[in-house]
């Protein structure tokens, strides 16, 4: 007995100690905020941490940041959540990995009084979070979509597409630039709800998961099915470099004009070399800089950030890099995207 | 104490330094460590318990107050109710000497099954759960069937069982998570172990000691299982078989339909999991708990029961979810980066380990 009651009265005193340090920092305490990423390995997110990192130590935020253990990680984002509630936090950034699971512990995190800030991905629905911070990603799409049918030309018509897409569960950010980019280069769509969009110019889609491996895999399955493929759209840069490895060993990189989206620094370097002929870049250091200040501003005078004009989230911007700028697409050169790119 | 086979790496010989085969000894003093290594040995969850107690005041000194806040302390048993049942079913299996690397799958799948019987197949939602808990069990069976009557190594039956349990969640669900607000519309009872009551909470409805209906439904099962273990004949019967299958047949246990029962059992409770998991985020997900299995062998063994089967308590396993939990929560508001978590609990599996094997000593 004696022992439990050395315990107890040890925890009463560390709670004493705690309770004494806790009063003592209250009043000069920092505004405190939460970067919640998909993962810890991703380029993109590690750059978006560094970036929320660098603008909070400016700010004078007490930024903590968390990460799911793969991509999809639902549950640990759910801890992620419940862990910057109870410690106080005014504000939430969050990548979500499963946008639509994770939509009752962030409806949680508002009702207590956080301003929760989507990241790169929207929740679905949009609205629950106070506001997103993203790409246009149907615009990003459409860009490579308008330069591949102006470099095509005449040929445009003929050509024969391999869609390279994310995954088989199609998160928005996939319908997005999917759509965009067949709505960039003309192919109708008829329904804006369903992924596929039935097509003869269409080879196939495959799922790549985003990852070299699976573009490689996709590229090879899709010239299988019609050796005379002549245009890529990739869902990324590493799906767009798997694709490459996959025309490489065939010899046909000649023949081929490969389009993909996101601007990361080895993406850039590959416009340079050719490999992608076209590349919407996106920012995401703005993303996360913009972010921290919405919460340090919430947490002063209560203002949620605003919409971008016609649109339900902040658009914080795309630009095409390409080494052949065509009439009527703005583009930037392969030099100035180096300049802008994230990652290394 | 010849009958037991020192195995290729000598984990039992390891307990039993060579040359020290006395046969008998009336006069022995104990030093003040051998009388606590004997108590650790005889209580396998005080080790555990007071590891939790230790990492608790560590963290209140280290984060202050808002660790120490009833909301925050009650956050953690919220965070390891998946672990903690899933826990369970997997310390049931373990004290048979087994291992079940598929109960995550299980679980996931079981919570999946129960969504599309409501929302595809329109069945009322008690139906629904019933249709989870009995795939759970079916799993189990086929997992205990294969292990007992086949001969097949745990590690191995479940090991192909998560993968094809996994991918099977997959291919059925399509990968689609269904929604929160669809959900509390038609089928409320599905995300019923989600409810909270909250003790002491502020005038803003925040804050306060809060407990889901899923953290009450973890210790209950918990308190059940450590009671069933040590007082009935059947509990007793699980380690017999974990410890020495040749000497539970001889005294007349019959060591396959034991082991068939517990992998059912096992199932079965990962199933109920399934259905604290719809309660825990509200929405059904097939991406939820793919490290479920790692996360309640962790539990498991920081917990001291040990993975040659028959020795530790259910009690410890549930220490060791809450000292993850703690260490979890306490980094994170702490502030490192996550991987030290993981690292950290990294260690503290190969410390656990190491004091098992130290504590084991005292039973020679």
């Amino acid at each position: 007995m004696t022992i439990h009651k050395k315990i107890a009265s040890r925890a009463i005193l560390a709670l004493a100690a705690a309770t004494a340090l806790g009063a003592a920092t209250a009043q000069a305490a920092p505004i405190k905020a939460c970067l919640i990423t998909k993962t810890d390995s991703n380029p993109y997110f590690v750059t978006m941490r560094t970036g929320a990192l660098a603008e909070a130590r400016k700010l004078g935020v007490d930024l903590k940041t968390y990460a799911g253990k793969y991509d999809g990680d639902n549950q640990s984002q759910v801890s992620a959540i419940e862990t910057c509630i109870a410690d106080g936090a005014k504000g939430i950034l969050i990548t979500p990995s499963d946008t639509k699971a994770i939509v009752p512990t962030v409806e949680k995190a508002r009702k207590a009084g956080l301003l929760v800030i989507a990241l790169d991905t929207a929740l679905d629905p949009t609205s629950a979070a106070d506001m997103t911070f993203a790409t246009d990603n149907f615009e990003a799409g459409k860009l490579i979509g308008e330069w591949a049918k102006a470099k095509l030309g005449a040929k445009a018509k003929d050509a024969k597409i391999a869609m390279l897409d994310l995954s088989i569960s199609h998160p928005t950010v996939d319908i997005d630039r999917d759509h965009g980019f067949l709505a960039g280069f003309g192919v109708p769509i008829k329904d804006p709800n369903t992924f596929d969009v039935p097509d003869p110019q269409i080879v196939g889609h495959a799922e790549t998961g985003g990852s070299e491996e699976g573009g490689q895999k996709g590229m090879e399955t899709l010239l299988a099915r019609n050796p005379n493929i002549n245009l890529v759209y990739a869902i990324n840069e590493p799906a767009a470099f798997g694709a490459y490895q996959a025309l490489k060993s065939v010899g046909k990189t000649k023949d081929v004009t490969i389009v993909a989206i996101d601007g990361s620094c080895s993406g850039v370097a590959g416009v340079k070399a050719g490999i992608i002929g076209a590349d919407s870049q996106q920012y995401p250091l703005k993303m996360a800089s913009l972010g921290i200040a919405a919460i340090v501003k919430f947490a002063k005078d209560g203002t949620k950030p605003a919409a971008s004009a016609g649109k339900d989230f902040y658009n914080t911007g795309t630009q095409l890099i390409t080494a052949h700028p065509v009439p009527g697409v703005p583009s930037i050169t392969p030099a100035q995207g180096a300049k802008l790119c994230w990652g290394k | 104490m010849s009958t037991i086979s020192p195995g290729p790496q000598g984990f039992e010989a390891a307990i039993k330094p060579a040359g020290t085969d006395q046969v008998a000894e009336f006069v022995h003093r104990k030093s003040a460590l051998e009388r606590m290594q004997h108590i650790l040995h005889e209580t396998p969850w005080l080790a555990p318990l007071l590891v939790l107690i230790a990492s608790l005041i560590g963290f209140g000194i280290a984060v202050g107050a808002r660790f120490f806040s009833a909301y925050a302390l009650t956050l953690i048993l919220q965070q390891v109710t998946i672990t903690g049942i899933v826990g369970v079913a997997q310390s049931l299996v373990i004290l048979t000497a087994g291992i079940d690397l598929s109960v995550g799958a299980i679980m996931v799948f079981s919570s999946v099954l129960m969504g599309q019987c409501t929302f595809v197949y329109g069945l009322p939602a008690p139906i629904s759960i019933l249709c989870g808990f009995a795939f759970g069990a079916a799993v189990g069976y086929l997992n205990g069937t294969l292990v007992a009557r086949m001969k097949l190594p745990p590690f191995i039956v479940t090991l192909g069982m998560w993968q094809i349990v996994l991918a099977a969640n997959y291919l059925y669900s399509n990968n689609q998570t269904i929604g929160a607000t669809q959900i509390e519309l038609k089928a409320p009872l599905l995300q019923y172990l989600g409810n909270t009551f909250v003790i002491g909470a502020n005038a803003a409805g925040n804050g306060g000691a809060t407990f889901t209906y899923g953290v009450i439904l973890m210790l209950a099962l918990v308190l059940l299982f450590a009671y069933v273990l040590r007082h009935t004949a059947w509990g007793r019967h699980v380690y017999a078989v974990g410890d020495d299958p040749d000497a539970a047949a001889l005294a007349g246990v019959q060591v396959k339909r034991m082991l068939i029962g517990v992998y059912t059992l096992s199932g079965l409770v990962c199933a109920v999991a399934g259905w604290a998991l719809i309660g825990r985020i509200g929405a059904i997900s097939p991406n939820s708990g793919q490290f479920e299995n790692i996360n309640s062998i962790t539990a498991v063994v920081i917990g001291g029961i040990s993975l040659f089967g028959g020795r530790g308590s259910i009690l410890g396993m549930i220490f060791g979810a809450m000292i993850v939990g703690v260490f979890t929560l306490g980094l994170n508001m702490y502030g490192t980066d996550p991987q030290w978590t993981y690292l950290l609990i990294g260690a503290l599996i190969i410390v656990a380990v190491g004091v098992d094997q130290w504590i084991r000593k005292a039973a020679v």
